[in-house]
């Protein structure tokens, strides 16, 4: 397969320093610019000058609270989300030697939902550190399937395959989908609709304390990430084949699993599942820049972000003042974008 | 699941009597102390469907067997003396008190069929936009009677059909003119006064300002707050329900906020903890004035009688001054 850029303009074959180089500045800026951009615009028209505008009080200052309390976040969560599930699409997709997996395969987001379903049907009621109780219980049913996941990753020691790990996985992700129904079935009907609407997902935080609490394990999950792209091209080959490269393969696999794991859970506690990034996003980018992980996965955390606040934006504006939940753009935009670039090389 | 989901979605919304996906033919407004007046443009329908020659001659006489699964129109049945008659209600229903006593058939959505056939009803109420339901009853040939409601003025007009059909029109007819004149009496004591743009909040995740949904341009709580001296913000959007942004709560500047709560989900502290969230947009009228009120009720959510109580509560919120 021929190299390509962000562009898709063929390049002949450089070192792969140079090559991660391009990769990263091409699809830096184009997240970079989204980051920047994404803010100005908006279902209303505001003055940047009256927004920074320190002499206005900041309680009068209209213009202020809608860039910093309506679209910074936002824009921001869209960043952390996009490039969550994009990068534990791409660890999931080598880890399970598996091009369907999702960051959804394995239980965690379903483990997430649970959590949040079970606060609001159950009324748990309180806050913390400008968390709600919703957050902070999706939080806990995140980390409660990342125990069970763990344990059947576990079994792989004993010399399992990475199917048993999918299947296992698949498991818990169907059984804790069968609680949240339940849960869902004690719900009365205020409480129903209100399980409904956060299982649509949902940008819009309105303030910083989810995101910061968001980026404690997110932290963790990229330094995990950081240590995984020169292994993941083997593991995704092979485990034998890693091994007899002289890769750990179980403490590899650990690491990938726990991140990946850590990166999907804290972005569907910040904003519920939003569906097609995690599972198209990595494809995209390795159609984008080849298979090799070096490029694969720092495209995919910049190229997820970029895309994801770029259909958040259109989400929130296109039937303004009115918007679409941002997994139905995700779906509609991508899909298509997918197809065409998947049938360009047949 | 996305399929159980948007199932769930309907029910709800027709148990609170939001009602999405009802066509959007007319608009009724109750804005003024003119709901006296029969309205023209209700949308009701009162024929009773008989599924068989020899079950329409059981239904020529009144039904005493009657299955009412609405919360509404168990409420709606109490109030014209006809409470002794019914043998099954919602699993939703919990006024007034006396339907702890009687069977409980299910929601809306879900009823227990089975449950239900075996109370032998010869009238089962249900909302219109249940087809699935209603076939299944016509094949096991109980009768229905189905209805529909976009506005508040509905609420009387179904309470007389429904007297109407069950052999109690005088007193039905009797109990929606007195709570016209009970709307009408709420809407004298704010006539005049100024009307502040009221942001009435159906609900939001709660310790933050998410996933906020308030009452759009209709509806019967819409009709309700402009009854009551109030006029929706969000009046120029045609849906019953709107799920606003952060940004469009901030470019909409409403002068007073209305959150009901319903049911007892919600403590005293809490709620006093739930009214300071939205100093997190300190540029709103509402939160600069302290007009932030948090109302917790179940009459918010029957489009029944009890709707003179939601009322005379938003008109004593929105002009405290007039009572």
């Amino acid at each position: 397969m021929p190299d390509t850029d962000a562009l898709g303009t063929i390049q002949p074959r450089a070192p792969i320093r140079q090559r991660v180089l391009w990769t990263v500045a091409g699809f830096g800026t184009l997240a970079a610019a989204a980051v920047l951009l994404a803010p100005l615009a908006g279902s209303t028209r505001i003055h940047l000058g009256t927004a920074f505008d320190r002499s206005i009080p900041y309680a009068d200052n209209v213009d202020a609270q809608i860039f910093f309390v309506a679209r910074l976040p936002r824009v921001l969560a869209a960043a952390l989300v996009g490039s969550a599930l994009a990068l534990s699409g791409v660890v999931f997709q080598a880890l399970l030697r598996n091009p369907l997996a999702s960051p959804d395969t394995l239980g965690i987001s379903a483990g997430a939902s649970l959590g949040a379903m079970a606060a609001i049907t159950f009324h748990i009621e309180f806050s913390m550190l400008g968390l709600s109780s919703v957050t902070i219980a999706s939080f806990a049913g995140w980390l409660g399937a990342l125990v069970i996941v763990s344990g059947l990753s576990m079994a792989r020691r004993r010399g399992s395959s990475a199917v048993v790990l999918l299947l296992g996985g698949v498991t818990v992700h169907l059984l804790l989908s069968a609680v949240i129904a339940f849960v869902q079935y004690l719900a009365d009907f205020t409480e129903t609709f209100r399980n409904v609407r956060w299982l649509m997902g949902s940008l819009d935080v309105a303030s910083y304390s989810p995101i910061v609490a968001a980026l404690v394990p997110m932290a963790i999950a990229w330094a995990g990430f950081a240590t995984l792209p020169r292994v993941l091209d083997l593991i995704s080959v092979g485990s034998e084949s890693a091994a007899a490269r002289g890769v750990n393969v179980e403490r590899t696999e650990r690491i990938a699993l726990v991140s990946a794991s850590l990166a999907t859970g804290a972005a569907v506690s910040l904003a519920g599942p939003v569906s097609f990034v995690g599972i198209v996003v990595p494809h995209m980018v390795r159609l984008l820049v080849g298979a090799d992980h070096r490029l694969v996965v720092p495209a995919s955390a910049l190229f997820g972000a970029a895309y994801l606040i770029a259909c958040d934006l259109i989400a929130r504006t296109i039937i303004a003042p009115l918007e679409l939940p941002v997994g139905i753009i995700t779906a509609i935009i991508g899909g298509p974008v997918f197809l065409w670039l998947l049938f360009r090389r047949a | 699941m996305a399929a159980l989901s948007t199932r769930v979605t309907l029910a709800i919304l027709v148990v609170l009597g939001l009602g999405y996906g009802i066509p959007k033919t007319v608009r009724l407004k109750a804005d003024t102390t003119d709901t006296s007046a029969t309205p023209k443009a209700v949308r009701v329908k009162a024929d009773a469907t008989y599924a068989s020659a020899a079950h329409g001659v059981a239904a020529q006489e009144l039904p005493r067997r009657i299955v009412s699964l609405v919360p509404a129109t168990t409420e709606m049945l109490f109030a014209m003396g006809a409470g002794p008659r019914i043998v099954g209600v919602s699993n939703y229903d919990r006024f007034p008190p006396e339907v702890a006593r009687i069977a409980k058939v299910g929601g809306l959505l879900d009823p227990d069929v089975e449950t239900l056939l075996s109370l032998k009803p010869d009238l089962v109420i249900v909302y219109d936009t249940q087809a699935d339901l209603k076939r299944q009853l016509e094949r096991a040939q109980v009768p229905i009677y189905h209805y529909l409601h976009r506005g508040l003025p509905d609420i009387m007009e179904t309470m007389r059909a429904l007297g109407a059909r069950i052999g109690a029109k005088p007193a039905a007819d009797a109990a929606a003119t007195r709570i016209e004149q009970q709307l009408a009496a709420v809407g004298r004591r704010v006539a005049g006064r100024s009307r502040p743009s009221t942001l009435l909040v159906f609900g939001r995740e709660q310790g933050t300002i998410r996933r906020v949904h308030a009452s759009g341009g209709y509806g019967f709580l819409h009709d309700v707050l402009e009854l009551a001296g109030g006029t929706d913000v969000l009046n120029d959007l045609h849906k019953q329900s709107v799920e606003m942004s952060t940004e469009m709560i901030l470019t909409r500047k409403p002068e007073v906020i209305l959150e009901l709560h319903y049911g007892n989900s919600l403590k005293p502290a809490a709620m006093d903890a739930e009214r300071l969230v939205w100093n997190g947009l300190p540029s709103l009228p509402a939160v600069k004035n302290k007009r932030v009120y948090l109302l917790a009720g179940d009459e918010f959510v029957v489009p029944g009688p009890r709707i003179v109580v939601a009322a005379e509560r938003f008109a004593r919120t929105l002009h405290p001054e007039a009572f």
